[in-house]
């Protein structure tokens, strides 16, 4: 008789722990859903570097005066391309081109011809280098970035029916109105070989130029 | 009235394009603070700062500094060492790689210039290449030569076989052909101008220098098919830099 009350007592134990368990392994598949509920959607994102808008090539067109050895000054005009390498340095490709004048020689030779084309063209590859980055002051309320600079480079003069190598050298002051218009006033040597005049000698010739760029 | 609509209309899209166009990013200050220069560049002097937990809007970029724009309007110059010290919204340190070792092992595309001696002349070059492989590229390249006797022009299509890429300074082969035109000058007793083609065998060392700038030295042997009886041969040196894509 005892055996058989122990034998009810232990099933019944048995079957109570049995469902106390099931009821556990279902509250804890209850706690396993809950946090899904509550996580959080805000997007979240990186910035997009290739979106930023760069402006590192400037373009520019410039006006002004070249002094071409014994042949007098004309009035000039280019393009110019540039890219920056970095704040300090810059790459840029030039085109010029102009009409001489006559040289003494002529004037006084009654009638003698030296050249029977005109037109002188350059073009050069340069590299320049921003020397004293600074502000220019207008008045008391307006101030606008500035730089000097130093640029130098190779290329070719077609002038009196030749190609002539040539190497460039020159300085320029520019200011900023906005970060991407520049005004300059730049003066550059270009300096070549020609034997035109009876010798072969090196000319300096000298340009100062307005220019006005656009970077993009 | 139909022409003041018009206009009406035509305004209203050039506002909306340049409303479009503004496509700012943000990022937040971690350090202390971030200082901003007038002009983009370490000479610019500094005129404003922006604080910890505030937010920058980066409106553009020059070379390694950002125009950017403080929560209360103020706009500056800032530079990328100080620009990597800000938080993307994320939360992860924001990183503005300028195209680096990485990109110049994937690129494509190439240009550059190139300038030296061509057989006692002056000449200049310019060249564009496509790379099928990290091994081989096709390239073409187009020359100006300035000599005291003659002047002239080349063309010429090249294949390049890069033995090594991987390495800083890396030895390539070249081989190719084009035409070369030549015009004695005119002083000289008058000699005809001739185009003849030509056969090219070259060797160089081109090596990544940063950003997207590559340095190159190159030889290059051209055997001139002259129409006369010999063959001419005319050596080539030439430097220069190449950009890469």
């Amino acid at each position: 008789m005892e055996s058989r009350f122990r034998s009810i007592f232990l099933s019944t134990a048995a079957v109570a722990t049995c469902l106390s368990l099931g009821v556990a392994s279902a509250w804890a598949q209850d706690s396993d859903v809950a946090p899904e509920v509550i996580e959080p959607t805000v997007e979240r994102r990186d910035i997009d570097v290739a979106a930023i808008d760069t402006e590192n090539y400037e373009v520019t067109l410039f006006v002004g005066l070249l002094s071409v050895e014994d042949f007098e000054s004309g009035a000039v005009y280019g393009a110019r391309l540039g890219y920056h390498l970095s704040e300090s340095f810059f790459a840029e490709a030039s085109y010029g081109t102009t009409k001489v004048g006559t040289s003494s020689f002529e004037k006084l030779g009654g009638g003698a011809v030296l050249l029977s084309d005109r037109n002188l063209s350059y073009y050069d590859l340069s590299l320049g280098y921003n020397l004293f980055p600074g502000e220019v002051f207008l008045g008391s309320k307006r101030a606008m970035n500035s730089v000097v600079y130093l640029v130098s480079g190779l290329g070719s003069t077609t002038f009196a029916e030749d190609n002539h190598f040539t190497v460039n050298l020159g300085f320029g002051v520019k200011v900023l109105p906005t970060d991407y218009l520049a005004v300059s006033f730049e003066v550059r040597d270009h300096m070549f070989d020609i034997d035109i005049t009876g010798e072969n000698k090196t000319t300096h010739n000298l340009q100062g130029a307005l220019n006005i760029s656009y970077f993009f | 009235m139909p022409h003041r609509l018009t206009l009406f209309t035509l305004f209203m899209l050039l506002a909306a394009g340049a409303a479009a166009k503004e496509n700012v990013q943000f990022v937040v200050v971690a350090d202390p603070y971030i200082e901003l220069h007038t002009g983009p560049g370490a000479g610019y002097p500094i005129t404003q700062i922006i604080e910890r937990g505030e937010e920058v809007g980066i409106l553009k970029r020059r070379t390694d500094w950002f125009k950017v724009r403080s929560p209360d309007g103020h706009e500056g110059w800032a530079s990328q060492a100080q620009m990597e010290l800000t938080l993307q919204p994320s939360g992860k340190a924001a990183e503005f790689p300028s195209a680096g070792r990485a990109a110049f092992d994937e690129h494509r595309w190439e240009w550059g210039v190139l300038a030296g001696d061509f057989g006692g002349a002056t000449s200049y070059a310019g060249f564009g290449s496509y790379r099928f492989s990290r091994h081989l590229a096709v390239e073409l390249n187009a020359s100006q030569i300035l000599g005291n006797f003659s002047d002239g022009w080349g063309a010429s299509a090249n294949i390049v076989h890069t033995f090594v890429p991987e390495w800083r300074a890396s030895p390539f082969f070249s081989l190719g052909t084009g035409m070369i035109h030549i015009e004695p000058k005119a002083a000289l007793a008058k000699t005809p101008d001739r185009n003849d083609q030509t056969a090219i065998v070259g060797f160089g060392v081109s090596s990544y220098l940063s950003r997207r700038f590559i340095v190159r030295l190159e030889y290059k042997n051209y055997v001139v098919l002259s129409s006369r009886n010999d063959n001419e041969v005319v050596e080539e040196w030439k430097a220069g830099f190449a950009v890469f894509f």
